[in-house]
């Protein structure tokens, strides 16, 4: 962020605000899905934010290459915890490429640093719910909330190279 | 003689401007504070009129510089009553002071098995120095614990004190509660057992007067940037017993008498241990500083910031679900609180928009977070250009955020 003097109107800040906070990472972010331990898990790793506290632990069950089920431990801010939430529910069936190009176009969506990435209307096909981030390019400071969980289910996948396949 | 609060403000010109539309309600001197006019254009006037070498120039300009650098360093050695001008040391800052006596005095002092005291309240600047020098000497690093009330449990201190312990480093003020140690009291405890004590003043030097003879600690030391000064300077007072025996901490030019291939002899103090050219115009500028803070008085700075830290604190416990954290009775105005249900990295997002600064997280004070259980929290911190209008801008800046997140206030009390 520059630190020039700026004078914005105040009626546009909160509506960036608005979009950060979303209902749906409000809700989920006060009420996260898949906020468990898994009976079978076939890859978990731990991630931890040292500037703010946030931490996840990701958990995946995945048979033949697909990841079955999802699921998550962990305490932080309402877009830390509303991204894992969000994330559990959207890798449930996808491959682990799936997964892995998810990762990629989440970080794009959140960064804003890819132009040929990220169109939006591609965005909000391929990421759906996800797409209620695209807030959080507003607030340089959150996007590290944003993508934790996500930094995260790469180590998960990465640590089990056997889990990705070339295709 | 009548007190009144401060009206400071129009003396910081960076309240001139508006953020995110909005007033600002700077509440976050404790990571740093906002510069007066006196120590912007002290800076600025440094570098157009006086800008030079330090110590060894024969020209004008030098002499210049040089007069000024030494005049910086008597009104640092008045500001803490330094019995003499040679135990006042430039710095970098806070944390380089604290990482200069665990190497010098380290080196000079501690051997394997030896134990250095710290406390489970300090910040990192203060632990991570001392863990590293007793990973180095293989010597131990043993903690003053804390209560939930955010205060020392100060019962164990003499049964921490053994022969082998060869430092205490203690803050004086802790800046993730506010809570103000009882440091001279600490310090008596210690001396009667021949333990040299280090503080670390960062947090208090702004808002308490600091008197390292009437306190008799050994080392003292505090940053530029928080006592109204600019970045990049800060002050080490050592007894000149402990830095005549301490070994250099940096080598290079100023800090030499003579060099020679085969060996080299170590200038006097203070310039032993003010190796390369030293940060001049800001050692300059904090001159600026503590004249500034000098000229208004700690008793006024400190009636002012307790009238405000009083309001904000009965605000704050009669806020429904708000929670303090830390209530020690010796405070300055720094405020750590939790609001239910909502995280504080997304209340500072939030105050944010609404013009209030605040600063969340675990504040570099890691163990003193997990002993309370905790992960983060929101944290306020006066300075003396704060007023009761940055308290109502805050009050209701967190208002907006509960409604936000629509928090649903408990009724039984």
């Amino acid at each position: 962020m520059s630190l020039e003097t700026l004078e914005l109107d105040a009626v546009s800040l909160e509506m960036q605000v608005r979009e950060l906070y979303q209902e749906l990472i409000i809700e989920h972010g006060t009420k996260p899905r898949n906020h468990r331990i898994l009976l079978k898990i076939d890859a978990k790793a731990e991630g931890f934010n040292p500037l703010c506290g946030d931490k996840i632990e990701l958990f995946l069950t995945i048979e033949e290459d697909k990841i079955i089920e999802a699921s998550f431990l962990g305490k932080g801010c309402a877009i830390s915890q509303a991204s894992a939430s969000l994330m559990t529910e959207a890798l449930m069936g996808k491959t682990v490429n799936e997964a892995l190009q998810l990762f990629q176009q989440f970080k794009a969506l959140v960064t804003h640093n890819d132009p040929e990435m990220n169109t939006d209307s591609d965005t909000n096909t391929f990421l759906g719910k996800l797409a209620a981030f695209k807030g959080v390019r507003s607030f340089p400071s959150r996007v590290k909330c944003a993508t934790l969980a996500w930094h995260t289910l790469n180590a998960a996948l990465k640590e089990n190279p056997s889990l990705i396949t070339t295709e | 003689m009548t007190v009144n609060l401060l009206n400071c403000r129009h003396d910081f010109p960076i309240f001139k401007q508006l953020v995110r539309g909005q007033r600002l309600a700077y509440l976050d001197s404790a990571a740093t504070t906002q510069k007066p006019h006196c120590v912007i254009d002290k800076l600025s006037q440094y570098y157009q009129t006086c800008n030079a070498n330090v110590h060894r120039g024969v020209h004008y300009l030098s002499e210049q510089a040089t007069q000024n650098f030494i005049a910086a360093r008597q009104t640092v050695q008045k500001f803490i009553n330094a019995k003499k001008l040679h135990e006042c040391i430039f710095v970098k800052s806070t944390t380089e002071a604290i990482n200069l006596v665990a190497q010098s005095f380290g080196d000079a002092f501690i051997q394997k098995n030896d134990e250095i005291v710290i406390t489970m309240m300090e910040h990192h600047s203060n632990i991570v120095p001392w863990q590293m020098l007793c990973k180095r000497k293989e010597a131990h690093l043993k903690f003053i614990p804390m209560t939930n009330r955010g205060v020392l449990d100060l019962e164990s201190l003499d049964s921490l004190f053994t022969e082998k312990t060869k430092l205490l480093s203690i803050s004086h003020v802790s800046n993730a509660l506010g809570t103000i140690h009882p440091i001279k009291e600490i310090i008596k405890k210690a001396q009667a057992r021949n333990i040299p004590v280090f503080i670390d003043g960062a947090q208090a030097a702004a808002h308490i007067p600091i008197d390292v003879q009437d306190l008799d600690c050994d080392f003292y030391t505090f940053s530029s940037h928080k006592v109204y000064g600019p970045m990049g300077v800060g002050v080490l007072y050592g007894k000149e017993k402990w830095l005549e025996k301490m070994p250099p901490y940096q080598g290079g030019g100023d800090m030499i008498k003579k060099v020679s291939l085969s060996e080299t002899l170590y200038q006097d103090l203070p310039y032993k241990f003010e190796a390369g050219t030293p940060a001049v115009a800001e050692a300059i500028a904090l001159k600026s500083a503590l004249d500034y803070l000098m000229n208004i008085g700690f008793e006024s700075i400190a009636f002012h910031e307790n009238e405000l830290l009083k309001i904000a604190t009965e605000a704050l416990t009669s806020m429904p679900s708000v929670r303090i954290i830390g209530h020690s009775s010796q405070k300055v105005g720094i405020i750590s609180f939790l609001i239910d249900n909502i995280h504080s990295h997304d209340l500072g997002t939030l105050v944010d928009q609404k013009g209030v600064a605040i600063r969340t997280g675990h504040h570099c004070a890691m163990p003193l977070m997990d002993f309370l259980g905790l992960t983060a929290t929101a944290r306020l911190s006066l300075g003396l250009y704060n007023t009761e209008q940055d308290i109502e801008q805050f009050l209701e800046a967190l208002t907006f955020a509960k409604k936000f997140f629509k928090i649903k206030d408990s009724v039984c009390l």
